[in-house]
């Protein structure tokens, strides 16, 4: 699949912000590590938010019709693109009671559950973002329950790193913050290493010889029919070497998770050191976007098999 | 009603005359334009409904050529029509033809990815999402003579190579055809359920290519005789 970058960058960034802003709720609610303060909460809140608005914006930067986008909403029921947008819309007012009830001294059982529905509605937004992948037949290295856990996983990870880079900004008690970075993290990797080795193997999948119908004898492709290009090459003709592709995946792991870890051990033992926890939340954030864009790049269209891929 | 066509890859010569009827209809049809990019320059593409691919089957001295001509299937399940988030993409409940509303939409790609047969393909110029419509607009034209409502590549094809019809009549010419010579739908293991069928191509025996065996003795004097009486 050809990567988009615009797509990548909208999966990064709402993933971070939605992590972030369910983290922000979890630590607000049992006053992790003494607690920020209630402008603390609100700013990290609306750096949260404007990750999410940032990243939905930038994914109709990929629409080839965009004035029709906001018909996206109106198939609900069937299509998880459009339940991932009604989600999305869904979650901004909730944050923002959940923001005002901070910033208003609400009672606190409007604080907690507007926070809690916030959070349910953050979790649910991204596990669409993965479903919108994961529902896809055509496409066998998408099509598995590990890509909606991944897009879970590393969201929250990236949001548990930006929680901490605040915790240490605010000063703090950074023990629990790193605790649970360091929790998500152990879990996002263990599931990307899951899903690498997952898809290695073919397993059941469409090959030429379904894809034609010519089953009883070998069969290859002679000639495409078209003379340069086209849509279907350009979108799905996408191919990265094997060895590029093991490189990005050794990327992924130290910039995603091993430098972060890193930082967290760091943090921990100094009790303290911005540098550290800034490093900790960019390297983060740049290995999901290098997973992103591996996630689309290893990705095997089955309508490649008509332009010749023996198995996809 | 579940509209669809019929092609058979043994006799399709792989002319490429479907797809050039094919646009030749559609580019002013209901869904038309159907942009060119460069069409005279260095690098010529376009959107197309048709494609035709061109295979070998097995190896030599058993090879044989197989010409693949493909539209979209008209899936009965369909998957770019649930996926589509605007509903733009939708099937006709009354004859089963899988049409995009160029009204609605947004251009997302979304039902490409969806759709395994490749089907579907994005118009930069409009950026829309199109896609074979079976000429909807053909072969419901009450002005059109009957033999002529039908789609453009169906009549267009030299090899009759392409058959029109209605899959849920049993007895219609599309059914007993698929029947008799044993159709196939793409792919089934995706389960879209395509309306499409392929017929297979034929078995035919195999031409000998192996060099005659030289005979003995008397077959050397034989041919030794014959040159000299042709000389």
């Amino acid at each position: 699949m050809h990567p988009a970058f615009s797509v990548i960058f909208f999966t990064v960034a709402s993933g971070a912000g939605f992590g972030l802003f369910s983290l922000l709720f979890i630590a607000d609610f049992f006053k992790l590590g003494g607690s920020f303060s209630n402008d603390q909460l609100v700013g990290g809140g609306l750096i949260a938010l404007s990750l999410v608005v940032f990243g939905l914006l930038s994914s109709t930067f990929h629409l080839a019709n965009p004035k029709n986008a906001w018909r996206a909403f109106s198939r609900f029921r069937t299509s998880w693109l459009s339940r991932e947008g009604v989600f999305a819309v869904v979650f901004m007012p909730l944050a923002l009671i959940y923001l005002a009830s901070i910033m208003f001294d609400a009672p606190q059982w409007l604080r907690v559950s507007s926070g809690f529905l916030t959070a349910v509605m953050a979790w649910i937004t991204v596990f669409s973002t993965g479903m919108i992948y994961a529902c896809l037949k055509t496409i066998r290295q998408w099509n598995t329950p590990l890509v909606p856990a991944n897009y879970l996983a590393l969201g929250y990870a990236s949001g548990s790193l930006l929680l901490l880079l605040g915790a240490v900004v605010a000063g703090l008690d950074t023990t629990p913050y790193i605790a649970m970075a360091a929790l998500i993290m152990a879990i996002a990797a263990v599931l990307k290493a899951i899903y690498y080795f997952w898809i290695r193997s073919p397993g059941l999948s469409p090959t030429i010889n379904t894809a034609t119908g010519l089953t009883r004898a070998k069969v290859k492709l002679l000639d495409t029919g078209h003379t340069h290009g086209t849509f279907l090459t350009q979108e799905f003709g996408f191919q990265i070497a094997r060895q590029r592709a093991s490189l990005l995946k050794a990327v992924v792991f130290v910039l995603g998770f091993a430098v972060p870890g890193l930082m967290l051990m760091w943090i921990f033992n100094q009790q303290g050191g911005q540098t550290a926890a800034i490093i900790a939340a960019f390297a983060g954030l740049a290995g999901a976007a290098v997973e992103r864009w591996l996630f689309f790049a290893e990705a095997r269209h089955v309508v490649n098999l008509y332009h010749g891929a023996q198995r996809c | 009603m579940r509209l669809g066509l019929v092609v058979d890859l043994d006799v399709c010569v792989g002319c490429h005359a479907c797809a050039i009827a094919c646009k030749e209809w559609n580019a002013s049809g209901t869904i038309g334009p159907l942009s060119d990019y460069q069409p005279y320059g260095a690098e010529p593409s376009g959107v197309w409904f048709n494609r035709i691919r061109h295979y070998e089957m097995d190896e030599y001295p058993n090879n044989k050529t197989v010409n693949f001509p493909m539209s979209c299937m008209h899936c009965e399940d369909a998957d770019c029509v649930t996926v589509c988030p605007t509903g733009a993409s939708y099937k006709r409940p009354e004859d089963g033809i899988v049409l995009i509303d160029q009204d609605k939409c947004m251009g997302c790609n979304y039902c490409s990815w969806a759709c395994p047969y490749g089907a579907r393909e994005l118009d930069r110029s409009s950026g829309t999402m199109k896609k074979c419509t079976l000429c909807v607009d053909r072969i419901y034209d009450l002005e059109l003579p009957v033999e002529e409502r039908q789609p453009a590549c169906v009549l267009t094809c030299p090899a009759h190579a392409r058959m029109f019809g209605d899959f849920d009549d049993p007895d219609s010419a599309v059914s007993r055809t698929v029947r008799e010579r044993g159709g196939f739908p793409l792919m089934p293991e995706l389960n879209y359920n395509p309306t499409n069928t392929y017929l297979p191509p034929r078995s035919r025996p195999v031409i000998p290519v192996d060099t005659k065996p030289r005979g003995g003795l008397k077959e050397s004097i034989k041919q030794f005789a014959n040159r000299l009486v042709r000389r």
